[in-house]
Order: C-alpha cells, then sequence, then structure tokens
C-alpha cells in the first residue's frame, strides 16, 4: 500500500486564554493520498483553519499542539525542530490563505516575494529562480508573465493575485498543499475558474491538497473525499459522494439541507436552530445535542467516532442510517 | 511622479509666501516697525535715513513689497548686538545647529530602530520591558533636565566630559566641522545625546507599535507558511513596512530637532542659531529674530518637502498612484 | 446569569491589569494633594521676605535654618527652602499645565467637530490653518509668540493653548469624519434631526476616547513645555516660579557642587510628567479597540 502523503492522528490543539482553554482541535484523525483532494468543511469556529495551522506549525502562543501524531510521508512533524519545520513548509506542505490581498506584502514586489520562496529551501541563482517564478505564474494562467513579475500587489485583481499566491504555493513542488477558503473572497466566476484549475493541478501532479471551506456546493463538485468539523471535532467522515448522498451524521444533514436548490422554491429556507457553541470551557457530551433533533440523555457523554457504514466515519449515538 | 513633486513644490512655495505674509503682518502692521528694525541707539538722521531706506513712509502694500525685494536679496536688516546683517549671523551659525542636529538623529535612528525591533518582537522579555520603560522615560524626562544631570554627572562629578562649548573645527568644503577630531567629538558627545534623547524614545515606540501590529498581519504568517527565515521575515517583510512611517516622523521630526536645539545649546553652550536666538530675545536684538523666523521658516518648509517625495519613493502604493489599479 | 459590567466598570478593570499604571495614578494623586495643599504642608512660605535670611542660603539638605526650621532639601540661593518652593511651584506648574490643556481641547474640539460636521470650505480651510500650524514644532511656535508678547502667566498660559489646539481639532475631525461616514448619521439627517443633536449626540460621544488619551499626554507635554520656557527665561516671571525657573535658578549653582537647588525641583517635576505618562499609556491600551484580542 502506498504511503499516506499525511496521516493525522488525534490531533488535539489548545488555546491557552486568560479566560479558559479554548479546544480548538480536539482528536482530529484523517488521511489524504497523493493526488487525491480532502474537503475540510465547517462553519466559522469549527477549528478547520486551526488544523491547518497545526499540521503547518504555525500555532502561535497562547496555543499549542498538545497532543497528536502529524504523518507526513510517515515522519511525525511535531518531532521536528523549528529549523527542520522551516524547511517543511513552504518546500513539502504549502499553505494557501483566504484574503490574497492580506497575504502578498503590498510594498515588496510579485518577483521578490516569489524567488525567496524558492531559495528559501534550495540554493538556486537569482536568475534560475526567477525563470522559475516566471514558469509558474504562465502556469496558473497569469498573461503576460514576464512584466507581471516586476509588479506590485495592489496593481493585480483580487482572482489574479490568488492565481500568484497559488502560483507560490507550488513553485517547490510541494507533496501536499493546504488551501484555507482560498476562493471566499473571490467572485463566483473567478472562484470556478480557480477550482476547476485546482483539481487540474492536483491530478496532473500527484500533489495531495486539503481544501478547508465553509461552502459544501464547491466540495461537492471538487473533492474526492470529505471531513466535517464542528466545535473542534471531526463528525463525519467519509468519499463525497457517500457523505453528501446519505449523510450520517445530523449535523451534516442538516447542513446539506440548508443549501437553498431550485427544487424547492418557495419554500422557506431551512436552517439548523440555535448557534455553534463557544469553544472556551466546552462542557462534555457531545457538542451538537443543544440543536440536534435526535439528541437524548445518551448524548450527554462524549460520542466516540464510530463505523457504522463501510469506509464511512461518524461520532454519533444516533447517526442516520437508513 | 513628476507631476507629484511639481504638485508639492508650488504649494511650498504657496505657505512660504503666505508666512512672509504673516512675519510681515507681524511686525510692520501690527508691531511697531521703527522699534523692531532700528537699533534704538542710532541717532535722529540714521533713524530718518533707515526710515526712508525701508520705505517706512510709504503705503502698507508698497513696504511688502520692499520687504520682499529685501528679504529675496538676502538683506534682512543688522543685528543691533553684533552690528552685522542679520542673514550672515544666522548663516555663520548654522553648521553648528545642523550638525549636532543631524548627530541627534543619527544616534537616534541607528540605535532606536533595533531597539523598538527587539521590544516589538520579544515585548514580555525582560530586555523588552526594560526598552520600554526606559523609552518612556527618555519620552517624558524635559530635555533641559537631562541636559542638566549630563553635565553634573559626567562633567561634574566625572570629569569625563567637557561640559560647555564646541570643540575645535576644522573646514570642509567651506563648511566648519567638529566631528573630525576627537576632542570635537569630545565636545559633541553630550548634547548630541541630550538632544537625541527625545528622538530615540519616539523611534523606539513607534518601531516597537509598527512591528507588533505587523507582526498580526497575514502575509507575515504567509511569509512564515512560505518557509522564509525569522531573519527574512523581519528584516525584510516586517522592516519594509514599518519603515515608511517611520521615515516619515523621522523626518518631520528633524525640524523639531533643530528647534529643540535651542534647548540643548543654550545648557551646553553651543554656539549654534538656537543659542543666538535666546541671546537674542533676551537682549532685544529684534532684526535677528525676524531674520531667524523666516530661515526657520524657509527651512521647515524645505524639510517638509523632502519628506513628502523621500516618502512617495517608499511607498510603491502612492508613487505608482492609486489611480493604476 | 451575572450582570454584564458597564464600560466604565470594564476601562478600570483592564486598566487595573497593569502595576505601573496604579502607581503612577498614585503618584500623580499625591502630587495633586500636595500642590492643592501647598499652604498647609510647606514648612515655610518661600514668598514671605519676612521669613527668609541670606544668611541662611545655599544649605545642603538637612541643614537647619537660623530659627530652627530644618531644610530638608536644603535652600537657594535667597535662602528659601527647597521643599517649600517646589509645593508652591507645582501650583503654578499644574494650573499652567492644565488650564492650557483644557482651553486648547475646548477650542480644538469646537473647531474639529465644525470642519467635520460642514465640511466644504469650512473644512478646507480649518484644516490648512491647522496642517500649517502642525508643521511647525511647538517649542518654536510658543518661543516666537513669547518673544513678541513678554513673559507672564497668562501669556505663557495663551501661547501653550496656540501651540496645541491644532493637533486637538485635527484627532477630533478624523474621528468625527468616521462617525459621519457610516450610513446611521445619513439616516438621522434624513430624519431631519436637529445639527447640534446630531453633533452631540453621535459624533461627539465618538471622539472622546482618543481626545481622552492624547489629552491626558499633552498635559504631560504642557508641563514639561512651560519647565523648558521658564527655563530659558521666557516663561513664568520671576514673582511665580514653577518648577522649570527652580530649576533655572539653581543651574548656576551647579558647576561648583551644589547641585540641591536644581535637582530636587527636576525631581518633582519628572515625577509628575512620568506619572501622568504611565496613566496616559495604560488609557491608550485600554481604551484602543484594535489592540483588544
Amino acid at each position: 500500500m502506498t504511503e499516506s502523503t499525511l496521516r493525522v492522528e488525534n490531533l488535539r490543539t489548545h488555546f491557552f486564554t486568560r479566560q479558559g482553554v479554548v479546544k480548538a482541535v480536539e482528536d482530529v484523525s484523517f488521511s489524504v493520498e497523493p493526488g487525491k483532494i480532502l474537503g475540510l468543511v465547517g462553519e466559522s469556529g469549527s477549528g478547520k483553519s486551526m488544523t491547518g495551522f497545526s499540521i503547518m506549525g504555525l500555532i502561535d502562543p497562547p496555543g499549542r499542539v498538545v497532543a497528536g501524531r502529524i504523518l507526513l510521508g510517515g515522519e511525525d512533524l511535531r518531532g521536528f525542530s523549528p529549523e527542520a519545520m522551516r524547511g517543511i513548509r513552504g518546500n513539502r506542505i504549502a499553505m494557501i490563505f483566504q484574503d490574497p490581498m492580506m497575504s502578498l506584502n503590498p510594498v515588496l514586489r510579485i518577483d521578490t516575494q516569489m524567488t525567496e520562496a524558492i531559495r528559501a529551501h534550495a540554493d538556486v541563482s537569482r536568475g534560475a529562480a526567477l525563470e522559475r517564478a516566471r514558469d509558474a505564474l504562465a502556469r496558473v494562467g497569469i498573461p503576460s508573465p514576464e512584466e507581471r513579475l516586476y509588479a506590485y500587489p495592489h496593481r493585480f485583481s483580487g482572482g489574479m493575485r490568488q492565481r500568484v499566491a497559488i502560483a507560490i504555493a507550488l513553485l517547490n513542488q510541494p507533496d501536499l498543499i493546504i488551501a484555507d477558503e482560498p476562493t471566499t473572497a473571490l467572485d463566483v466566476t473567478i472562484q470556478g475558474q480557480i477550482l476547476f484549475e485546482m483539481q487540474k493541478l492536483a491530478r496532473e501532479s500527484g500533489t495531495a491538497l486539503i481544501w478547508i471551506t465553509h461552502d459544501l456546493s464547491v466540495i461537492a463538485g471538487l473533492a474526492d473525499d470529505i471531513a466535517v468539523m464542528y466545535a473542534g471535532r471531526i463528525v463525519e467522515q467519509g468519499s463525497v459522494d457517500e457523505v453528501l448522498d446519505a449523510p450520517l451524521h445530523p449535523y451534516t444533514h442538516g447542513l446539506i439541507a440548508s443549501v437553498p436548490s431550485r427544487g424547492r422554491r418557495g419554500e422557506p429556507l431551512r436552517q439548523i436552530p440555535g448557534m455553534t457553541p463557544s469553544l472556551l470551557d466546552l462542557a462534555p457530551g457531545c457538542a451538537f445535542r443543544e440543536r440536534c433533533t435526535r439528541a437524548d440523555s445518551a448524548c450527554a457523554k462524549d460520542p466516540a467516532l464510530s463505523s457504522p457504514v463501510a469506509g464511512r466515519q461518524v461520532r454519533c449515538f444516533h447517526p442516520l442510517i437508513a | 511622479m513628476a507631476a507629484f513633486i511639481i504638485r508639492r513644490l508650488l504649494q511650498s512655495v504657496l505657505v512660504l509666501a503666505f508666512m512672509s505674509l504673516a512675519v510681515f503682518v507681524g511686525v510692520y502692521a501690527i508691531g511697531n516697525p521703527v522699534d523692531i528694525l532700528i537699533n534704538p541707539q542710532a541717532d535722529q538722521a540714521e533713524i530718518a535715513r533707515t526710515i526712508a531706506a525701508l520705505g517706512l513712509d510709504k503705503p502698507l502694500w508698497e513696504q511688502y513689497l520692499v520687504f520682499l525685494k529685501q528679504a529675496l536679496s538676502g538683506d534682512l536688516g543688522k543685528s543691533f548686538a553684533y552690528n552685522i546683517p542679520a542673514i550672515q549671523l544666522i548663516l555663520e551659525r548654522m553648521p553648528a545647529t545642523l550638525e549636532l542636529a543631524l548627530a541627534a538623529t543619527g544616534l537616534a535612528v541607528f540605535l532606536g530602530i533595533p531597539l523598538g525591533l527587539w521590544a516589538g518582537l520579544a515585548p514580555d522579555s525582560w530586555a523588552g520591558k526594560l526598552i520600554m520603560t526606559g523609552s518612556i522615560l527618555g519620552f517624558s524626562l524635559p530635555t533641559f533636565w537631562v541636559g542638566l544631570m549630563l553635565i553634573m554627572l559626567f562633567a561634574v562629578e566625572l570629569g569625563w566630559l567637557p561640559s560647555s562649548g564646541r570643540g575645535p573645527t576644522a573646514v570642509v568644503l567651506g563648511i566648519p566641522l567638529s566631528f573630525l577630531s576627537w576632542e570635537g567629538i569630545r565636545h559633541l558627545i553630550l548634547p548630541a545625546i541630550n538632544l537625541a534623547l527625545f528622538k530615540l524614545s519616539l523611534v523606539i515606540r513607534l518601531t516597537r507599535a509598527g512591528t507588533r501590529e505587523a507582526l498580526l498581519q497575514d502575509y507575515v504568517k504567509f511569509a512564515r507558511a512560505k518557509g522564509l527565515s525569522n531573519a527574512r521575515v523581519v528584516g525584510v517583510h516586517v522592516l519594509k513596512n514599518i519603515m515608511i512611517p517611520i521615515v516619515t516622523v523621522i523626518g518631520l521630526e528633524f525640524g523639531s530637532v533643530i528647534a529643540f536645539a535651542i534647548v540643548t545649546e543654550s545648557i551646553f553652550a553651543w554656539p549654534g542659531m538656537g543659542k543666538l536666538i535666546i541671546d537674542s530675545i533676551n537682549v532685544l536684538d529684534r532684526p535677528v529674530i525676524v531674520a531667524y523666523l523666516l530661515v526657520i521658516v524657509g527651512l521647515f518648509i524645505l524639510i517638509n518637502l523632502a519628506v513628502d517625495i523621500v516618502y512617495s519613493l517608499l511607498d510603491p502604493r502612492v508613487r505608482l498612484g492609486a489611480a493604476a489599479e | 446569569m451575572q450582570r454584564e459590567p458597564t464600560p466604565l466598570q470594564r476601562i478600570a478593570a483592564d486598566f487595573g491589569q497593569s502595576k505601573l499604571a496604579l502607581a503612577g495614578l498614585v503618584g500623580l494623586t499625591l502630587i495633586l494633594l500636595a500642590a492643592l495643599f501647598a499652604p498647609l504642608i510647606s514648612p515655610q512660605n518661600p514668598y514671605d521676605l519676612a521669613q527668609l535670611d541670606v544668611l541662611d542660603s545655599r544649605l545642603p539638605p538637612g541643614s537647619k535654618a537660623g530659627n530652627g526650621l530644618t531644610f530638608w532639601l536644603g535652600s537657594d540661593g535667597q535662602g528659601r527652602d527647597i521643599l517649600s518652593g517646589i509645593f508652591y511651584g507645582l501650583r503654578i506648574s499644574l494650573v499652567v499645565g492644565v488650564a492650557s490643556t483644557l482651553c486648547a481641547v475646548l477650542i480644538g474640539l469646537t473647531l474639529g467637530l465644525a470642519a467635520a460636521y460642514f465640511g466644504g470650505r469650512t473644512d478646507g480651510f480649518i484644516m490648512r490653518v491647522v496642517d500649517i500650524q502642525l508643521s511647525f514644532p511647538a517649542i518654536l511656535i510658543a518661543l516666537i509668540l513669547l518673544a513678541l508678547l513678554g513673559q507672564g502667566i497668562g501669556k505663557t498660559i495663551f501661547a501653550l493653548i496656540m501651540v496645541q489646539w491644532a493637533y486637538y481639532a485635527r484627532t477630533v475631525r478624523s474621528a468625527a469624519l468616521i462617525e459621519r461616514g457610516k450610513e446611521y448619521i445619513e439616516a438621522a439627517k434624513g430624519l431631519a434631526l436637529s445639527p447640534a443633536r446630531i453633533v452631540f449626540r453621535h459624533l461627539l460621544p465618538n471622539c472622546l476616547p482618543p481626545l481622552i488619551v492624547i489629552a491626558t499626554v499633552q498635559v504631560a507635554a504642557a508641563i514639561a513645555l512651560e519647565a523648558t520656557l521658564s527655563f530659558l527665561g521666557i516663561g513664568v516671571p520671576i514673582t511665580e516660579p514653577s518648577l522649570g525657573l527652580l530649576i533655572k535658578n539653581g543651574f548656576d549653582y551647579m558647576l561648583s557642587g551644589k547641585y540641591w537647588i536644581s535637582f530636587f525641583p527636576g525631581v518633582a517635576l519628572l515625577a509628575t510628567i512620568v506619572s501622568i505618562n504611565l496613566v496616559a499609556d495604560q488609557l491608550r491600551d485600554v481604551l484602543n479597540p484594535r489592540l483588544q484580542k
């Protein structure tokens, strides 16, 4: 069996604030295979972005990864020294952020921001680095890359900037790309283009992709596998087709149902009642039970991940088994 | 870019003209120009002649023209106390002041930026806290009191450094400079430190605040996600972003350094423009005061213009114009 | 459920997080009390010529005067008790600093709000004047004004007001403009609320936090500036000496080793300024929404 590109086991990331402990990521496990796309879905505050940062080693105090294993090609990243982690970032794992306007440094030229990413990991001459940067820009569909290289970020439109960020992510041919809501800040039409291109790139280069989003419709067209997060935990996991066709967890079901669709015109929009709980000093038991129509006294205990159907996992005492 | 410079130049000229008008009004219209510009010890014939030369018997707007003409040709009256043209007196003293001001600014920048960066990167360490407390003190302590303390400690108690005066000067390109000899530097040290202290604290606080804010920005996280070393993230990404407001402030504050030199020069008997103006105020040498006003105003307008241009060079968003979007 | 703390309680609680700031507050209170009760707590009235004896002059700290009075901090060139001089001098320094700041705040507030609310030519004109004035350092403007006007407490206060108002006007205008740009002001205007109501109920409260912080710092700066001007001999007259003038009096004696005449008034000045700055620093952090995590 080929080694998974990334295997996360029982990851826990906690923030130790003055007001208490925020368990941003609790007991999260998943794996991603080469060339495959995993969609990590959840609302704001579900811990999905924090999971991404935990893998990258970018959790700053007062936060800390307190438990778990993060296996990149079999090696546990948690055992890596800070210098070794630096060598991984932007090299074997790359990250794309949500807002390209904020993630590109406004006072540095594009070529500077691209060549430094190359030369931080390899002893490459400036000319060679520029060539690679130029090729990367061309690959993500930026016209006249030779001129664009010497421009500043504010000369690009939002969609273009995100393509630049993607190009930067691809520069060192990473094994894994973590994309944190990369299309949320963009127009829908641009979003579609970028989704298509990311999918193509992943397939062609064998790069594994973790796509973090709150938008189910994006995942539906893009990902192979899906993991649904709620209050820092994974509540459901499986292949995209199976989970979206027949969700097992009430929360997943609620998410799917709340997406407006043409088939239900004229009906009131469906919502999941209630609000996401604060992660500060979260009470024990299933985090979703306040909002769940199927909850009962059994749900006062923490549910563990179970596998009622082959190839799928769910964290619930009362999954929606047909 | 050229349009920007030309526009700023025109603005500067306008402000200069406006300020000259203000000075003129203050001296000729509100004050009594006879008292202000004519030596009280002159005899009747002298007074009558000067009145005619200055056109004080003519209508006000004609007087303004005479005033402008004289100002532009460098004639701003004669000092009562020294009996030489006021403008010459000021220009003689200017190199001393500029030398002091530049030394102080240099100290503030080359010490302040590294210290501020350190305090911004490690705000909770003992070093960071020490730097911040030091900067609060440097910022709060009145310049003149620090000068007194410096003299008390280093000149009176320890006897290491001289307490007043400028050291021997060497003439370079027609300008007398004192930092080229060790004795000259010895005289320069205390006044420069005194003058630098306020600016130093300001630079430290600005750099620290800018660093703390920059570190929270997405582009820093993105730079770290690319695997850049800490040195590069701070030294290139953070530094370039915070340099812009800092340079602006340093530039604008250079004018205030020259102004505060008045105090330092008085305490250390440093023979610059500042000491001259205080002495002149105390002996009511009014032509010097008027001349000093105009020179200082001109200097400030020049500094502001220079700062604007440098700022536009540093910030690409300003340089290329927002219209390029 | 616990009652939500009021904004004031929250600010006070946040303020109390810093021990330095609390120390500053305590120091400031002591100084204010000392100035207020100066006649009651001074061992000697330094301005009552009948009490002075020139034989008591230039005595080091701890010495006794001819009439048995202890000069805790020494005596100056005329035989005046330094400690008493400090208490009385504190009054002048504080009065000048606070009065000039308050007046400048009022003027700046009015002009800043007017500029923000009326916009257009009013705004342009006021801001042009503000910009020109702010491009010159305070000490220079004060120097020129006092050179033209002469010495005196009232003239010094006037000069300090002239130096400060522009800064407040600009701050208030910026804050008011941000608020004015918000949509609910348009709505209020649409409801034909009177301009006064819009300004006072809506624009004004938004300008207050930055104004409070800046004004507090500026009181310290005004006190320092007055001290500097008096030290140079162009501020308060010798009949009503502030701390700055006391320091000047002692300058000449320093080189002969009689440091106390300048040193102790200097420490008092320092303590005042540092206390105010400590309080102001913490206020700034507490009232700054951006640093709230």
